[in-house]
């Protein structure tokens, strides 16, 4: 069997960081929908990512896609206490700024500006980059995000120290390291399997 | 390995059971079951497809070591070694010292974005590595060192270079996964050390102890 990668000539793939939605177009054959198997299911864990070129390409390997969907759910759902989904999702847009994935940072930005209300600080964060100043609480978040994101990595005691300044706690700190830490995984998949299409073009 | 370690990420930062950052960690409990069970299923898979354990050590052999974490390095090294392979070993441990720079790099499309472009090392596997490791786990290795430090600089060219060199559609996607996971596990366990340093919360971690021991014995208290 000859395999090979898809091309996309039409895509006017977009140049700038937005909180608007864009669309995404894998590189590689995603699984063939019609073909999907209990494991693959269970891998998709919402029966509705089967409709996602994205999450199909990933269900090749159901049992990893499945564990991830899981730890992201946990990450930034879990709200009972710890970190307030806002910053967590302040945290993941960073994270993609910082590598640069416009498509996990349109995603993650509206969601920020959902759940804070402060669709102009986050906009600035797309617009200026990680060294715009907002305020200490969010920039020590976003801080705290970009050296997790060097690699090497870059965080130590100064960001520890700025977000207890800021008034973060042990759990917070826990929700910022490990929102952080998982964008570091969701920006190299879809930054390297496939590229972002325009509003509309979904 | 003979230990049986229970979670890898509290094996790697040290954490010990009813330590605070146990107790921090469980207050993410899928989280933190997810996270192993994702190394379960790309290193102790229940279906490893056509990606072997050599290949997986390897790659994660030569991503730990580009980000500089030795405790993260040494353990899938010595998983890298008991695959009996030495020459393997030490292949990749020259890679590692020829890859190393610094992320994130790499440029966006041409537009407003372009000055933010940042050019880096564009890696190549050595000649000889190239020849002592293969073409597939070659390609491997260049793929995982575009990975870590500029994603930003993936293509469908880069794919089609893992796919020329015997590498299946299925093969890439857990390939991807692995380097993926890996800058996820890995900033979660410096994340972690770097907070227990820090911090007011108690750990318990065996190199403190060492170190400690080492000062009783040596009378300095």
């Amino acid at each position: 069997m000859t395999e090979t990668t898809l091309s996309h000539p039409g895509n006017r793939e977009p140049t700038v960081f937005t909180q608007e939605q864009l669309g995404w177009v894998p590189w590689l054959e995603p699984f063939p929908a019609d073909q999907l198997t209990e494991r693959h299911w269970a891998g998709l864990v919402d029966a509705s990512r089967a409709k996602s070129p994205y999450f199909l390409l990933l269900a090749r390997d159901p049992d990893v896609l499945q564990a991830r969907t899981k730890t992201d759910k946990d990450i930034f759902y879990n709200t009972s206490n710890g970190l307030l989904r806002a910053e967590r999702e302040l945290a993941a847009t960073a994270t993609s700024r910082s590598n640069g994935c416009i498509f996990c940072a349109s995603v993650h930005s509206r969601f920020a500006t959902q759940y804070s209300k402060r669709g102009t600080d986050v906009q600035r964060l797309l617009d200026e980059g990680v060294e715009v100043d907002i305020d200490s609480r969010w920039n020590a978040i976003i801080e705290a995000s970009v050296t997790l994101t060097a690699t090497p990595l870059a965080f130590g005691d100064e960001q520890i120290k700025a977000l207890r300044t800021a008034g973060l706690d042990d759990l917070e700190i826990v929700d910022v390291i490990n929102g952080a830490a998982f964008f570091n995984w969701a920006n190299r998949l879809m930054l390297s399997l496939g590229e972002p299409s325009p509003p509309s073009e979904t | 390995m003979s230990i049986i370690i229970s979670d890898i990420i509290d094996h790697l930062a040290g954490i010990q059971p009813g330590s605070s950052l146990d107790r921090l960690r469980d207050q993410r409990p899928q989280a933190r079951e997810n996270a192993q069970k994702s190394y379960l299923a790309l290193f102790e898979p229940e279906f490893p497809g056509d990606v072997t354990a050599l290949e997986r050590y390897a790659v994660a052999t030569f991503v730990a070591g580009l980000h500089r974490q030795p405790h993260v390095t040494d353990f899938y090294a010595a998983n890298l070694q008991t695959l009996g392979s030495p020459e393997i070993a030490a292949a990749i441990e020259a890679e590692i010292a020829q890859g190393v720079t610094e992320g994130p790099y790499g440029r966006y499309p041409p537009g407003p974005l372009t000055v933010e472009d940042v050019v880096g090392p564009d890696y190549q596997v050595s000649a000889d590595h190239k020849e002592s490791l293969g073409a597939r786990l070659a390609a491997g290795l260049e793929h995982a060192h575009l990975l870590v430090f500029r994603p930003r600089d993936a293509s469908p060219a880069a794919l089609q270079k893992l796919l020329d060199a015997g590498w299946s559609t299925t093969d890439i996607v857990t390939l991807s996964q692995l380097v993926s996971f890996l800058s996820f596990q890995i900033r979660v366990v410096a994340g972690l050390r770097t907070l227990a340093g820090a911090s007011s919360v108690q750990t318990t971690d065996a190199e403190f102890t060492q170190i400690f021991t080492g000062v009783l014995a040596s009378g300095a208290v």
